[in-house]
């Protein structure tokens, strides 16, 4: 019967696949919310605009930058880099790129009206923009910033004469929607489709797919069951409990690519009193254990992160020692997963005073992450067996992020992708003290507090030169992990599907890019 | 009058629930941002005035039919939801009409021969249209129809034609195809509603004395059943299908979801996600003005139906 129905399914997908080797249908989990590029930095939106715009500086797969309409980059003096542009680059409507375009979008990035998350933080640092000659600019941040190239792969470069004045409205309907990138929008229906056509002038590697066709299906199980329909060729986002299963169907490919998010515990190490640290008859207790970094280690090591990795997360997942997995700019050498080791975690406990434990809840959202409500079960279950009686209260991101936010929690499961690709991102948000004036720790929800941290975090985010930067970050994630400032748990793996003939490249962005779909070479 | 009281209640109570459950801004920004970058968020959104500013700010707008830009789109609500209200009208359209063509003459059969064999099994199909949940059905039905036999597409609305400028998917081949497996997902339980209502409906009536002296008078059976009986179980019936279709036009998110249908369900859901507030007051109002208007349809066809109804309007 198996063998019989995935015989059918093969034929159904090779039919498919005969009719349009130059159509390529992909079916994405949430749709953007917009076309316009600088209107809301959230991934469904930032992945349709790389299909229609280029920025200057692009990043790759593993998220290290490359040239995009930016051939190089360089620091003149410490508070200037010069950028040398790509010549003979032509938007979608045959117009040729010019500086002032570039000016133009990158001082559209703090104006566009509305804009419910805007990519002003991106561009905070630019303090003005010289242009040299029509193929050079340099670009002033008035301290040493060496995180330009890095925020400006964030920002599209549009055409100043198609944008000037227009609106949201205008860039969903296409008039606005013109770029230099390797597709070119046709059409948007929301909730039902979005078109693209390749764009044959592209200064880049020409992609394979004349035409591209991305359909929203939100639902899990018939985003799968609409691969193996062959309705389309390609989704992203494979749940993982359909992993095992598709992974033996021999008429589909799962591509895995571990991605710059953690998932990790963040704990209350700043409060004398915290709401949710109570004692063994559940009455608040004088002091927060939390404060004390034996407590904090000995939660670390209650974790046996291979277990969830293996059964939680159904093997999509990689145990985390940091905050961003190896091979990133700037990650620790020295940082390893803690090891599972209930013994040692007991033994801490009983040094620090909690020789019975005592009782902790666990909030944790439960539709924003990859399995997230049952990442926390499993980890309450292995704290309560090392003697702290864990409770987890899981709910609807709506609720859970803003009373994260108002501290009202102790114990929180939380995740962080590195838009940045490198641990200066999660550094600021996460373990930095608080400090609205400077932007710091804005995502610091168990207001940790490290001196060691901030002047390393601070010493880096100053210095220029990439190598010694590297080191700087490397340290001040030493000092935040050691500390056990949060507690990482996991790197999420992106899972992608698409028929068995079809090659991807998956990124570390979790960014679903036609351009990088190949048919195999037969 | 009555309704505009209606409609203002609900707009507070939604503004009121969102208040309660969350900021958007937390939803909304990304992540990365800082302090400033929130602060500045909050104040576009308009969320950095007190509650009972921004609700008469609201009702201000309302009262010129701007419903206020959802937060998500940064487009007008009510064009978000004009846009994606004529997916779901077909879909719901489509699913009542098939609750009516299938449900009336099996209830009918069902009801004048109660002790068939056939009888029997509609009675027990309609139990099981009841009680099997819709999303397990819509997803069985797609692994049946659209992967294991291949008959039909998974997901999706097909080609579609305007008429008079509204996107319709039934005209066209292929856009018939996407609709039938959602159509039917959507329809199984009223189907099954009709056909209970039918049934005992017709099995009360076909003993009722009017039925029995049209029998006596020698008309033709069929003629007893079209008009005698049918004409007599039909009230209820239209009560009932009334409210549905309010239901199934305003909630048929489950559907929409697992189809990937891109109606208003779908949006009102994601919009309550992330507490897109202008969003989810314009539906919600949209549809507490749509039960309004269908209510007034169903006194409206009770007229047609029951003569009764038509001589009382006459007397007062």
């Amino acid at each position: 019967m198996a063998r019989w129905l995935s015989a059918l399914v093969a034929a159904a997908l090779a039919l498919a696949s005969s009719a349009s080797a130059q159509e390529l249908k992909i079916a994405l989990a949430a749709e953007p919310t917009s076309i316009d590029p600088l209107y809301h930095t959230l991934n469904p939106n930032n992945q349709v605009a790389r299909h229609i715009f280029d920025r200057l500086v692009h990043q790759d797969a593993r998220q290290r930058l490359v040239p995009g309409l930016a051939l190089s980059w360089k620091p003149i003096g410490d508070a200037v880099w010069e950028f040398k542009l790509r010549p003979g680059v032509a938007f979608h409507d045959g117009a040729p790129l010019t500086p002032e375009d570039i000016i133009f979008s990158i001082g559209r990035a703090d104006k566009v009206p509305n804009s419910p998350a805007s990519f002003a933080i991106y561009t905070k640092a630019v303090k003005g923009i010289d242009v040299i000659d029509p193929l050079t600019l340099r670009i002033k941040t008035g301290t040493p910033y060496p995180l330009l190239p890095s925020d400006l792969s964030t920002i599209a470069i549009q055409e100043k004469r198609a944008v000037e004045g227009k609106g949201t409205e205008d860039f969903n309907k296409g008039t606005a929607a013109i770029g230099t990138g390797p597709y070119k929008f046709v059409e948007w229906v929301p909730g039902n489709r979005l078109v693209l056509e390749r764009n044959d002038a592209y200064w880049g590697p020409k992609p394979d797919w004349a035409k591209v066709i991305m359909r929203p299906i939100p639902n899990n199980a018939t985003r799968v069951a609409a691969l193996l329909a062959g309705d389309v060729d390609f989704i992203e986002n494979v749940p993982t409990a359909d992993l095992a299963r598709l992974k033996q169907n021999p008429a589909v490919r799962v591509v895995e690519t571990v991605s710059n998010r953690v998932i990790y515990l963040h704990l209350d190490s700043n409060r004398d009193q915290s709401p949710f640290v109570l004692d063994n008859d559940g009455k608040p207790l004088a002091k927060n254990p939390l404060k004390d970094r034996r407590v904090r280690l000995a939660i670390s090591k209650a974790i046996n992160r291979q277990a969830i990795v293996d059964r939680v997360m159904e093997g999509a997942a990689i145990p985390a020692g940091q905050l961003l997995p190896d091979g990133f700019f700037g990650v620790s050498p020295n940082l390893k997963p803690l090891a599972y080791d209930p013994e040692g975690a007991k033994q801490l406990l009983a040094e620090a005073g909690y020789p019975d434990g005592f009782r902790l809840t666990l909030h944790s959202p439960n539709d924003r992450y990859v399995n997230d409500e049952k990442v926390a079960q499993a980890v309450a279950q292995m704290l309560s067996r090392v003697g702290i009686k864990t409770d987890v209260q899981a709910m609807p991101q709506a609720i859970y992020f803003t009373r994260a936010s108002k501290l009202e929690f102790s114990f929180m499961l939380l995740g962080w992708g590195a838009d940045t690709g490198e641990p200066s991102s999660p550094l600021k948000s996460l373990l930095a003290t608080n400090n609205p004036a400077k932007g710091m720790g804005t995502a610091n929800r168990g207001r940790y507090s490290n001196p060691k941290l901030d002047a390393l975090l601070e010493e880096a985010l100053a210095t220029v030169d990439d190598e010694k930067r590297a080191g700087l970050l490397a340290q001040a994630t030493e000092a935040g992990i050691e500390d056990v400032g949060i507690t990482p748990l996991h790197y999420e793996v992106t899972l992608w599907g698409m028929r068995s003939d079809l090659t991807f490249e998956g990124n570390t962005n979790q960014y679903t890019q036609a351009f990088d779909v190949h048919p195999v070479k037969k | 009058m009555q309704s505009a009281v209606v409609l203002v209640v609900m707009s507070a109570l939604v503004f009121l629930g969102v208040f309660a459950i969350g900021n958007p801004v937390d939803i909304l920004v990304s992540p990365q941002a800082d302090q400033a970058e929130i602060a500045r968020a909050t104040a576009a959104l308009g969320l950095d005035k007190p509650l009972w500013e921004q609700y008469l700010v609201f009702l201000g707008n309302a009262l010129h039919g701007h419903l206020g830009n959802s937060f998500v789109f940064n487009e007008p609500s009510l064009t978000l939801i004009v846009q994606r209200l004529p997916a779901t009208l077909e879909l719901a359209l489509s699913a009542m009409l098939l609750a009516v063509v299938l449900g009336l003459p099996l209830g009918l059969y069902a009801g004048l021969k109660p002790d068939t064999a056939l009888a029997r099994a509609i009675g027990a199909g309609s139990i099981l249209g009841f009680s099997l949940p819709t999303f397990w059905v819509g997803i069985m039905l797609i692994m049946v129809f659209a992967v294991e036999l291949g008959w039909l597409p998974s997901t999706g609305r097909g080609a579609t034609v305007s008429v008079l400028g509204v996107d319709l998917s039934f005209l066209t081949w292929d856009g018939l195809k996407h609709l039938i497996l959602p159509a039917v997902n959507l329809s199984l339980s009223r189907i099954a509603l009709v056909i209970r209502l039918a049934a005992s409906g017709t099995r009360e009536v076909a003993h009722m004395d009017y039925v029995k002296f049209a029998r006596a008078k020698g008309l033709r059976p069929r003629r007893v059943i079209l008009v005698h009986v049918l004409g007599n179980i039909l009230i209820p019936i239209v009560t009932v299908l009334g409210l549905e279709i309010g239901a199934v036009i305003a909630f048929s998110v489950v559907t929409e979801t697992i189809f990937a249908w891109p109606g208003i369900g779908r949006l009102i859901i994601s919009s309550i996600t992330v507490l897109d507030r202008p969003v989810i007051v314009a539906f919600l109002m949209m549809t507490v003005f749509l039960v309004i208007l269908i209510n007034l349809l169903v006194d409206i066809l009770y007229s047609v139906l029951d003569p009764r109804v038509r001589l009382g309007e006459a007397r007062a």
